[in-house]
């Protein structure tokens, strides 16, 4: 142990197997300090910019919001808030343009800036070594901070390790071509960043503090030893320039000779890494209290005239980056975000700064031209010589084209970390990364989706399980009850039928009171129609009538009154025997019409039952009154929809089978009534008032008949009684 | 007489072995995963029934009775990749009498023309619809298997197949989109 550190204050440094050695570029843009800009018009917010996930957003649109106030929050310990980048107000909440290879739209909250840069009220935690570190934690997560390197994992979760920590490694290697932010930012702000460096220190306790700069940075090195040179636990190491020596993984073996395992963290290995940049606004968070609001962005390449490291508020579209760099419009052809070996390229320009933006680079029409069609590999195995993470490129990129991703999959791919150094030492120009980005992104989906497929199955086991027992219970359920019946049968005949009729009638009255509201009625006949018609061209039988919309009226109310109706037509002709027109059974005999069926069958045999006691009397007990009142109100229906139908569709040729059917039913159900009304007018004038209702046109002659016979039975009566 | 010995001791030795391994074998009998299980642990489980079979466990019978693994339109490529490996054969392309395959959709219900007629609920076979008798209905998009069973009883028509937006998370990467190497 002792030794360790001794080799690392001497200097001496292990090595990563493979790396390159790209040209740096970094004096195009690590010459000027870091320069401040106008506000842009309009700032492009992202909520989410991190690994985790996103808060709720606090603001609505319209509001006015002060600088570094949250615009989201979020209860789950992974998610960060964003927080507006300057005073303003928010103009929309919608998708934007996402600093994402895909570019795919994703929610912005943006805002309008009014210039004035007015703050929220700041609570600055100066004495922080008194606080609990609870409250660093919070105050760090408050901030909105999560790691500026370039992965954006939420730092507050980064310092609460699990385990002890040995090292904390400062990363300012800064290992890609071009980019400078960090470069410049420990020039300028070194002393920050070591107060930034105390606070990790007070959260993680770690034994040595290193912090490793590449030795391309001599500036940089120098104010970070000048700032830290009180604390001898802080060890600043320059290590050789080699890419990439500031993968997480590589700068760990550099400076300890440790290999985080394969699927480990490099806690696992008594390591936590943090970015000089994540320092920064940790020591910005703490002692003034300011969100992470703004970062440094590097604008560089050929294509700018201009170019330097600017301190970018979040949500700066690029464009606006771009103009004060004096972008060349006809020298640049494409826009990178990030370095030349890891960045992507921009879809728009329209793209907003997030929190892991490090670099903006416009390489010229020269600088980065085109590299030509890729060539077959010729196995020459220069990327395995190059890969840092000891894989096989050639390997992996042959199983990843030929899709055989299991294999890709034993081969390591997911320990590549995308660094690009095997696609830059290729000789046949593939591009490497490509494939294994779409590799991996495949096989995650594909993972994705089998998950999806084990919970569909399970989904379907349960369903077929439920339908099951569902079924079973339902049999049981019809057994004990068909049980029940024949049992109250031979207890009591008559009484208990009629009992039962008269529950059920009751069911399919209040059934039909709110069968078919009325805001709801044409929706639910346009849509019965629809079914109607594509049941019959299904059935096709030919001399079948397309339903017309009206048709639709013949809702599930409108059935089960047909099935009433027909029992009670049955009912006439068992009384009577003369029929003159049975009503055709409806095609669907269904379950309602089953139940109107029995209904009317048990009214059949008590009212048999009646008849042969008190033939004399005929004057309906409450039950058949409610069952009249019920199939009196059926009547009606039918009446109207007739009538409706005769107004509305005079020119309809020929109606509907189903139309005609329900006519007919609805005839024999008024004749039924209006024969009972007769009746019962014989008997009680004023029951006669109630029972005359039915008006169905077919009906009308013979309601008229036996209205006439009970006006002169009346007549005849009072005559009798004034005699008398 | 000593090669007698040796006869018998060689035989007494193999009887011995012959015995303890024939023990081991009962004893320690592995449990495999039968075939069926195995296949259908392949399938997407849509239970679309595109294969010609009511779902997918029933094709995953068909297919460990030597049915052709090609018939699977959700799964596609990838699936009859599997089932080659799984079954020791070739595969082959996807035989298109069953379909074609498919970007990915989820059911999507049209809230304010539903009537409420439950029809849909009774056909998905994943319970992925939620609704009451008379309500609106609605689909759970992560349940979906976008078996398209649901489209047919509708009476109103009211149900859409729409095709899965692309998210950040689910995005695949392009292979045209940058170039990375390129720095001389
Ligand atoms: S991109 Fe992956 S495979 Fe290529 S060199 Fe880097 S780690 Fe190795
Ligand atoms: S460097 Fe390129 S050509 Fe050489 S083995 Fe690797 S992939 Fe093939
Ligand atoms: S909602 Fe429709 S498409 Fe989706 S799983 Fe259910 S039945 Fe299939
Ligand atoms: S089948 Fe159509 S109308 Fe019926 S509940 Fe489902 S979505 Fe609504």
């Amino acid at each position: 142990m002792q030794s360790l550190i001794e080799k690392i204050r001497q200097g001496s440094f292990s090595d990563f197997p493979g790396g390159v050695y790209p040209q740096q570029f970094k004096e195009l843009s690590n010459q000027t300090p870091i320069s401040r800009i106008p506000l842009p018009e309009k700032l492009y917010i992202p909520v989410k910019q991190h690994i985790g996930v996103e808060g709720q957003i606090k603001v609505a649109v319209g509001d006015r919001v002060n600088k570094g106030q949250p615009l989201t929050q979020s209860m789950n310990p992974f998610a960060v808030p964003v927080h507006a980048s300057t005073s303003g107000e928010i103009t929309a909440i919608r998708e934007h343009v996402s600093a994402h290879p895909s570019g795919l739209p994703e929610t912005t909250i943006e805002l309008t800036p009014d210039g004035e840069e007015h703050w929220v009220e700041l609570t600055p935690m100066l004495d922080y070594r008194q606080h609990p570190k609870s409250e660093v934690l919070e105050a760090i997560c408050r901030a909105g901070i999560s790691g500026l390197g370039g992965a954006g994992f939420p730092t507050h979760i980064k310092v609460t390790p699990k385990k002890d920590i040995e090292f904390l490694i400062i990363n300012g290697v800064e290992c890609e071509p071009y980019i400078s932010a960090d470069d410049r930012l420990m020039r300028e702000h070194s002393w920050q960043i070591r107060q930034g460096i105390d606070i990790l220190c007070h959260l993680l306790n770690p034994k040595y503090v290193l912090i490793a700069i590449e030795d391309n940075k001599p500036e940089a090195i120098h104010a970070m030893q000048v700032a830290c040179q009180e604390n001898s636990d802080y060890i600043i190491c320059s290590v050789p320039t080699k890419y990439p020596a500031g993968g997480e993984k590589q700068l760990i073996q550099v400076l300890t000779n440790r290999e985080v395992p394969h699927n480990g963290l490099p806690v696992d290995v008594g390591v936590v890494m943090q970015n000089v940049a994540t320092c920064y606004a940790v020591a910005d968070a703490i002692f003034t209290g300011k969100p992470l609001i703004h970062r440094v962005v590097t604008l560089t390449g050929k294509a700018l005239r201009n170019p330097g490291n600017v301190w970018a508020l979040l949500g700066t579209p690029i464009a606006h980056l771009l103009a004060q760099a004096d972008v060349d419009k006809q020298q640049q052809q494409k826009l990178i975000m990030g370095g030349p070996m890891m960045g992507f390229e921009l879809v728009s320009d329209q793209i907003p700064v997030v929190k892991i933006t490090n670099c903006l680079l416009a390489p010229g029409v020269k600088e980065m031209p085109d590299m030509g069609p890729e060539q077959p590999c010729i196995r020459c195995s220069a990327c395995a010589d190059a890969c840092p993470a000891e894989l096989l490129p050639q390997q992996l990129f042959w199983h990843a084209q030929a899709k055989e991703l299991e294999k890709a999959k034993d081969y390591n791919l997911f320990d590549c970390i995308e660094c690009g150094a095997c696609a830059y030492v290729c000789p046949s120009k593939i591009p490497l990364v490509h494939y294994y980005r779409v590799a991996k992104a495949e096989i995650r989906t594909q993972e994705e989706e089998k998950q999806k497929a084990d919970k569909a199955r399970e989904r379907f086991e349960a369903r077929k399980l439920r339908l099951e027992q569902e079924k079973a219970e339902r049999e049981a359920r019809h057994k004990r009850a068909s049980e029940a019946r024949k049992a109250a049968m031979q207890e009591d005949d008559g009484g208990s039928q009629a009992r039962i009729a008269a529950t059920l009638a009751r069911a399919k009255a209040k059934q039909e009171d709110n069968g078919a509201p009325s805001d709801n009625s044409d929706k639910v006949a346009a849509a019965i129609a629809r079914a109607k018609a594509r049941k019959a061209q299904a059935s096709s039988s030919g001399n079948e009538v397309q339903p017309d919309a009206n048709a639709g009226q013949d809702d599930k109310a409108a059935k089960v009154a047909a099935a009433v109706a027909r029992a009670k037509a049955k009912k006439q002709s068992t009384q009577k025997t003369t029929t003159p027109e049975q009503p055709d059974a409806p095609e669907q005999d269904d379950k309602a019409a089953k139940v109107a069926a029995a209904v009317a069958r048990a009214k059949a045999k008590k009212q048999s039952a009646q008849k042969t006691t008190t033939p004399e009397q005929p004057d309906a007990p409450e039950q058949d009154d409610k069952a009249a009142k019920v199939a009196a109100a059926v009547a009606r229906a039918k009446a109207k929809k007739q009538s409706a139908q005769k107004t509305t569709t005079p020119e309809q040729p020929e109606s509907p089978e189903q139309d005609d059917k329900a006519a007919r039913v609805a005839a024999a159900v008024a004749r039924a009534k209006a024969k009972k009304a007769s009746r019962a007018q014989q008997q009680a004038h004023e029951e006669s008032e109630q029972e005359v209702q039915p008006i169905a046109a077919d009906s009308e002659k013979k309601r008229k008949v036996a209205e006439a016979i009970a006006r002169a039975k009346a007549k005849k009566a009072m005559k009798d009684k004034n005699s008398s | 007489m000593s090669v007698l010995v040796a006869l018998l001791a060689i035989g007494a030795l193999a009887l011995i072995f012959g015995l303890i391994l024939g023990y081991a074998a009962v004893r320690f009998k592995v449990k495999s995963d039968p075939l069926v299980d195995q296949i259908d642990a392949i399938l997407p489980q849509t239970q679309c029934g595109q294969c010609g079979y009511p779902g997918c466990r029933p094709y995953a019978q068909a297919i460990a009775e030597g049915d052709e693994i090609n018939k699977c339109p959700p799964g596609g490529e990838t699936t009859i990749r599997h089932l080659a490996d799984l079954m020791g054969v070739e595969a082959k392309p996807l035989d298109s009498a069953h379909g074609e395959e498919d970007i990915k959709k989820v059911a999507y219900i049209r809230e304010d023309e539903c009537i409420g007629c439950t029809k849909c609920i009774q056909a998905c076979p994943v319970d992925a619809i939620v609704g009451a008798s008379k309500q609106m209905h609605t689909v759970i998009v992560d349940e979906c298997t976008g078996c398209d069973l649901c489209v047919d009883p509708c009476p109103v028509d009211c149900i859409d197949m729409v095709p899965l937006r692309p998210t950040v998370s689910s995005w695949r990467w392009q292979l045209e989109s940058i170039a990375v190497k390129n720095v001389e």
